[in-house]
């Protein structure tokens, strides 16, 4: 062992400019995907406010909520709003706006759009922060469990359980799991609350209790739904793997089997894995909106279902905004990380 | 075919292509999984197709609806009724006809989208791929389910939105993998030679690289049906669905609206989610045994 540390020692000298040029190799690698990501996010800004436009119906009428108004009246929410002004100049102001952190104001609730956000981004995050740690932990083990024995029946069964529950809708499944558990079919009683974030009331311990009990339901149809893709991505990943010499050369040397699963074969395997993590955890914040609404939980995904119905332009917009941002924040990360990962690529 | 003429030139071809077709088929029936999913897409077809004979189009009906509104499962209706006294099981065979021609106009239009995109961004390379991969990134990275409300919102509600509305929402995968597909198949010495030939880039990309990105189109045509499936009754669930249509996304609307969850009525509501996941996990288990024939180093059904 010293006598191969000794060999390694002179190299620091010989090694360094190299590592310095692989730095600035990753650096520009780096600042090329941010770039992107920047100019990704400026096109959501332009196609958010063109595409929202394009609604039909008056947003001025929408407001007033059919009630008998004066043409006065309508002339100053539109002057409000900055309905008057020409189509370009509504564009520019908001582009200006947005840029300083100013998305407008939400015709349905009166309220700044970025209060409406911040008071519902924690919800959400606790929602999909707790089913992501779940479906990421229940996905990686089971994808493992189910490679390693790969081709037997508890492989079959676990990867046949995660393909069906991946076809799923995920609505209908939080609709069924409302009627076993929360509103109770026969004998059983209803065990969870059929929505919401909170009964209202409650302090301190109490609290957090009581909003656990209304997360179970909610994470539960996420995990289920969400758990198949990272299953199936481990469990070919380490299929990939298995065929692979160095574990033919671990096991000759005679480590247990699963020191060679836990130490050799999965953190290998787990490479594509992060990828689909990163991903997984922008598209998360986005398709939490059918959980949500069905679940009433007062997050992003049920304050844009609101907004669509009215339709609040200026929430959806700053909504499609920030889901948009989710997606693409997750996926830059993801870019950024892997070659850190993977020496093979990205250099 | 008589040994005193040679066969000609297509009947050669199609010759091979019967030969490649056995042969495709012969590997696909070795798994299990594929078949059994190729079987119920079959036995579902065919209720679509024959809806018109065995329940007929007056299942649709509100104003001669036959029985009580939200009746439980009796010998008369074996799924029980709607708000409006439809029976159920008619109209989840009448709703398989809109979710399952939803699910493959939307998918043939995004795999066309992305098939055209990923061919011609191979094939022309220079400024017009640069350009087009760009968009391609650009949808990759918007988030399709917003993407795909935003747009159904914007536009009027008609069966015809929401394809639209899938489809230009999901191609980018698919343009990715082909273009993919159309580099490596460029780089081969037979592509130069149709060009030394003369063959210009239509021909090239219809006769050569067409032919060789389609195993891979089929598959992914397959893998989109099932997401274009889910993606038709979530629209519809969340109200941006044709409301004069029924679909199975649609019923479950109606089923919610209607209080079901509330009142317990699970036989409004099981029935519908039934047959959208065992569809969209039919067209799911044939797109993987239809990759693992085509293309065994993608490993997806080992």
């Amino acid at each position: 062992m010293s006598s191969v540390q000794q060999a390694v020692v002179p190299a620091p000298a010989a090694a360094a400019p190299r590592r310095t040029a692989k730095g600035w190799a990753y650096l520009r690698y780096g600042a090329g995907k941010v770039g992107g990501a920047v100019i990704s996010l400026l096109a959501v800004l332009v196609t958010g406010f063109f595409l929202f436009r394009l609604i039909p119906g008056d947003p001025v009428k929408t407001m007033t909520g059919g009630r008998p108004v004066s043409a006065g009246q309508l002339a100053a929410y539109r002057r409000e709003f900055g309905l008057d002004l020409p189509m370009w100049q509504q564009f520019t102001d908001y582009c200006g706006k947005a840029l300083t952190g100013d998305l407008g104001t939400s015709y349905q609730f009166r309220a700044p759009v970025l209060d409406k956000i911040a008071e519902a981004l924690p919800n959400t995050l606790l929602l999909t922060g707790t089913a992501f740690v779940l479906y990421t932990a229940l996905g990686i083990v089971l994808g493992t469990r189910a490679a390693w024995r790969h081709d037997r029946l508890g492989d079959r069964l676990s990867t046949g359980l995660a393909l069906t529950l991946y076809s799923v809708p995920s609505f209908w499944l939080g609709l069924l799991l409302i009627i076993v558990f929360s509103v109770g079919v026969g004998p059983i009683p209803g065990l969870f609350p059929t929505g919401g974030m909170e009964s209202g009331g409650e302090e301190g311990f109490a609290y957090v209790l009581d909003v656990a009990h209304h997360l179970v339901l909610p994470v539960i149809t996420l995990v289920a739904v969400e758990y198949g893709q990272t299953l199936l991505v481990t469990r070919s990943a380490l299929l990939d793997e298995m065929a692979s010499d160095y574990l033919t050369t671990a096991r000759a040397k005679g480590l247990r089997d699963d020191l060679v699963r836990r130490r050799h074969a999965v953190p290998n395997a787990l490479l594509p894995t992060v990828t689909l993590i990163f991903v997984n955890l922008g598209r998360t914040v986005a398709g939490v909106i059918l959980v949500e609404t069905v679940f009433s939980w007062p997050g992003l995904g049920g304050l844009f279902y609101q907004a669509l119905s009215v339709p609040d332009l200026p929430l959806v917009q700053g909504l499609f905004f920030v889901f948009a941002t989710a997606v693409i924040v997750m996926n830059t990360l993801a870019d950024l990380v892997y070659p850190l990962l993977d020496p093979r690529v990205g250099r | 075919m008589t040994t005193t003429t040679p066969p000609g030139p297509r009947a050669l071809a199609w010759r091979r292509r019967g030969h490649s077709a056995a042969r495709f088929w012969k590997q696909y029936r070795t798994r299990r999984a594929g078949v059994l999913g190729l079987a119920v897409l079959v036995l579902f077809g065919l209720i679509a197709l024959t809806a018109p004979l065995t329940v007929g189009s007056d299942v649709q009906s509100v104003t001669e609806a036959p029985g009580q509104p939200l009746e439980s499962p009796s010998g008369q209706f074996p799924l029980g009724t709607d708000r409006f006294g439809r029976g159920l099981l008619g109209l989840l065979i009448w709703g398989a006809r809109v979710s399952l021609l939803v699910g493959l106009l939307a998918a043939v239009l995004s795999v066309s989208i992305g098939a055209v995109i990923g061919i011609t961004a191979g094939h022309f390379r220079g400024r017009y791929a640069t350009v087009m991969m760009r968009v391609t990134d650009w949808f990759l990275v918007m988030p399709t389910l917003v993407l795909a409300i935003a747009l159904a919102t914007v536009m009027s509600r008609s069966l015809g939105t929401i394809i639209l509305a899938i489809g230009v929402t999901t191609w980018p995968t698919t343009a990715r993998l082909v273009r993919a597909q159309t580099l490596a198949v460029e780089s081969r010495p037979y592509i130069e030679r149709a060009k030394a030939l003369g063959g210009g880039h239509w021909h090239i990309m219809s006769r050569h690289v067409l032919p060789n990105v389609m195993p891979l189109v089929l598959a992914q045509t397959t893998l989109v049906i099932s997401s274009a499936i889910l993606a038709e009754a979530t629209l519809a669930f969340l109200g941006l669905g044709d409301p004069t249509v029924i679909s199975w996304g649609g019923l479950l609307q109606d089923a919610r609206e209607a209080g079901a969850v509330s009142s317990g009525d699970w036989w409004y509501l099981v029935p519908p989610g039934i047959a959208i996941a065992v569809v969209a996990l039919a067209f799911t288990l044939c797109g993987r045994a239809v990759e693992a024939v085509l293309n065994p180093r993608l490993g997806v059904a080992r």
